[in-house]
């Protein structure tokens, strides 16, 4: 713990609102939100489907602008996107450039910076080995699975060496199978990188497979982060241990004891997540 | 053996063939109902017209000097339109300032402009041209706008997290995504092109497949009619099998697909 405690503070937020529209009348989407993730921490936005998480990382990536408060990385707030941040989509169809192939799109971001050829080759080698993508090179991006366009994407994104690796719902579109291999890979390339990653997702096996900490937002409007959870389990971790079982027990609790006064159930994750089993 | 018959007739039926056997029937069948060659020649008698239009060399040279006229006006009409269209497309104010008119003048159709036109750019060449640049240029200019402001709100955003400036966002990201719909605005255009050339030439010219169909009116030689529309509808075939063809050897990774594309038409 106290080890942690020395580590730099990457991201903040300290009050950070959001709304849409100028309206006095408009709902706050989020409000009040306070955050703080650490130097190559995998830190993890768990909550329900429109709590704003994604629009929190938007925030953070400078592509939404806060309505009140400001996010900080490295005490600078964000005005714009930058490289020092990369973003990994959920939709790799939408974020991928077609018209390039699987090499080009990775060494997108290191020809805007006007790199030599044989340099961005070199980099781009390292992180198709990396992320398994080496033999498909020269694919074009709708020649690829869905696991493998997102593998495209953390490559691309990997290649411009960002100090901050940006993720919203990566894997969520992915099956089953794929999803729990990209988990995996993810975390040895997170190991490997030691980048710091914060990691939008609803699914709260993902969240506690993958995170260092885990922030859990409340329902929107006026979401913010309730609560953060602490993952001190080691790598790769095991759904099944009983660790494992007891915090899933203890978010998902906290999800559905968070009543609300209107009576609608919160905590609605998909109903498959609640067995648990299956997964490495 | 019969996997190769069976694998002709599917060629031929791929192609068409049948269909356009079936229209000679038809035509054939009509022209004998009518039996009279001034009103409505039969296939064979229209045959026989193109021959002799051919050995005198007249329909080639129509056909040539029409095919230059488009050529020249649509080339020029994408040309201007394509960076007009990627200008309108990326600077919001300049789109508000500039769709009113586009949506204008695009509902004017250029044989309207005819006579103002011969005025401003001359009886010869120059008029015919400019109309078909006029045609084109809207077409043109409004698929590409469309195409720019189509593209993926996360292509550019991911550009950006990638180090991308405007500029190089505009080049690599913008113009490429934009691609499938400047070929399908040119291919729209290119029909309209036809439109507004045979007008232009029924109306002033002396040479062209227009003028063709307009002054055989003046012998009652409808089969030089029938001819004359004919091989408008074959250039135009021509026309656009040759867009599809390069665009999608040359702009293949873009995206360009064939036909059912069409989406913006004047």
């Amino acid at each position: 713990m106290s080890e942690r405690k020395l580590q730099q503070i990457t991201i903040r937020a300290n009050g950070v609102s959001k709304k849409y529209g100028d309206s006095v009348e408009a709902d706050f989407v989020l409000e009040d939100v306070k955050l703080e993730i650490r130097q190559g921490e995998f830190f993890i936005l768990l909550g329900p489907s429109g709590c704003g998480k994604s629009t929190l990382l938007n925030m953070m990536a400078g592509f939404v602008e806060p309505t009140r408060g400001d996010i900080f990385v490295h005490d600078q707030p964000v005005r714009r996107p930058g490289p020092d941040r990369g973003m990994v989509f959920q939709h790799p169809d939408a974020s991928l450039f077609p018209w390039l192939n699987v090499r080009q799109n990775v060494e997108f971001g290191l020809k805007m910076k006007h790199m030599k050829r044989e340099e961005r080759r070199l980099i781009s080698n390292r992180f198709l080995d990396m992320v398994g993508l080496s033999e498909h090179e020269t694919k074009f991006p709708h020649e690829l699975s869905g696991g493998m366009k997102q593998r495209l994407q953390l490559a691309r994104v990997l290649a411009n060496d960002p100090e901050i690796l940006l993720m919203d719902e990566p894997f969520g579109a992915l099956d089953a199978q794929t999803r729990s291999v990209m988990q995996a890979e993810l975390v040895r390339i997170w190991l490997h990188t030691n980048k710091t990653v914060a990691f939008v997702t609803h699914d709260l096996n993902e969240a506690i497979l993958l995170g260092q900490k885990i922030g859990v937002m409340s329902r929107s409007p006026s979401a913010h982060i309730e609560a953060v959870y602490h993952v001190d389990l080691p790598y790769p971790r095991d759904a099944t241990s009983t660790e494992f079982v007891e915090l899933y027990k203890d978010i998902a609790s906290h999800f559905n004891v968070t009543g609300r006064s209107d009576g609608v159930q919160v905590g609605a994750f998909p109903p498959s997540l609640t067995k648990l089993g299956g997964l490495p | 053996m019969t996997t190769a018959i069976r694998a002709l007739f599917k060629w031929i039926l791929e192609r068409g063939i049948l269909s356009w056997l079936a229209v000679l029937v038809i035509w054939e069948l009509v022209a004998l109902g009518y039996h009279n060659a001034d009103l409505f020649p039969s296939p064979v008698q229209t045959f026989d017209g193109a021959i002799r239009l051919w050995s005198n060399g007249a329909l080639l040279k129509d056909i040539g000097i029409s095919s230059l006229r488009i050529l020249a006006g649509w080339l020029l009409g994408t040309l201007v339109g394509i960076p007009l269209g990627l200008i309108i497309g990326t600077s919001q104010v300049l789109r508000h300032m500039i769709e009113p008119f586009i949506n204008f003048f695009r509902f004017i159709p250029a044989i309207a402009f005819v006579t103002v036109f011969m005025m401003w750019f001359g009886i010869g060449e120059g008029f015919k041209v400019a109309l078909i640049t006029y045609t084109t240029l809207f077409i043109v200019a409004l698929n590409t706008m469309m195409g720019v402001v189509r593209v993926d709100e996360e292509k550019i955003r991911a550009s950006m997290c990638l180090g991308a400036t405007r500029f190089q966002i505009f080049l690599y990201v913008i113009v490429p995504a934009t691609v499938p719909f400047m070929v399908n605005g040119m291919r729209l255009a290119m029909g309209n092109s036809f439109a507004a050339i045979v007008g232009a030439e029924m109306l002033a010219a002396q040479q062209g497949v227009g003028y063709l169909i307009w002054t055989s009116r003046l012998y009652f030689q409808t089969d030089w009619i029938f001819v004359g529309l004919f091989v408008l509808g074959l250039m135009g075939f021509v026309a656009d099998r040759l867009i599809t063809v390069l665009s999608r050897v040359f702009l293949k990774r873009y995206g360009v697909m064939d036909g059912a594309t069409a989406e913006m038409r004047l």
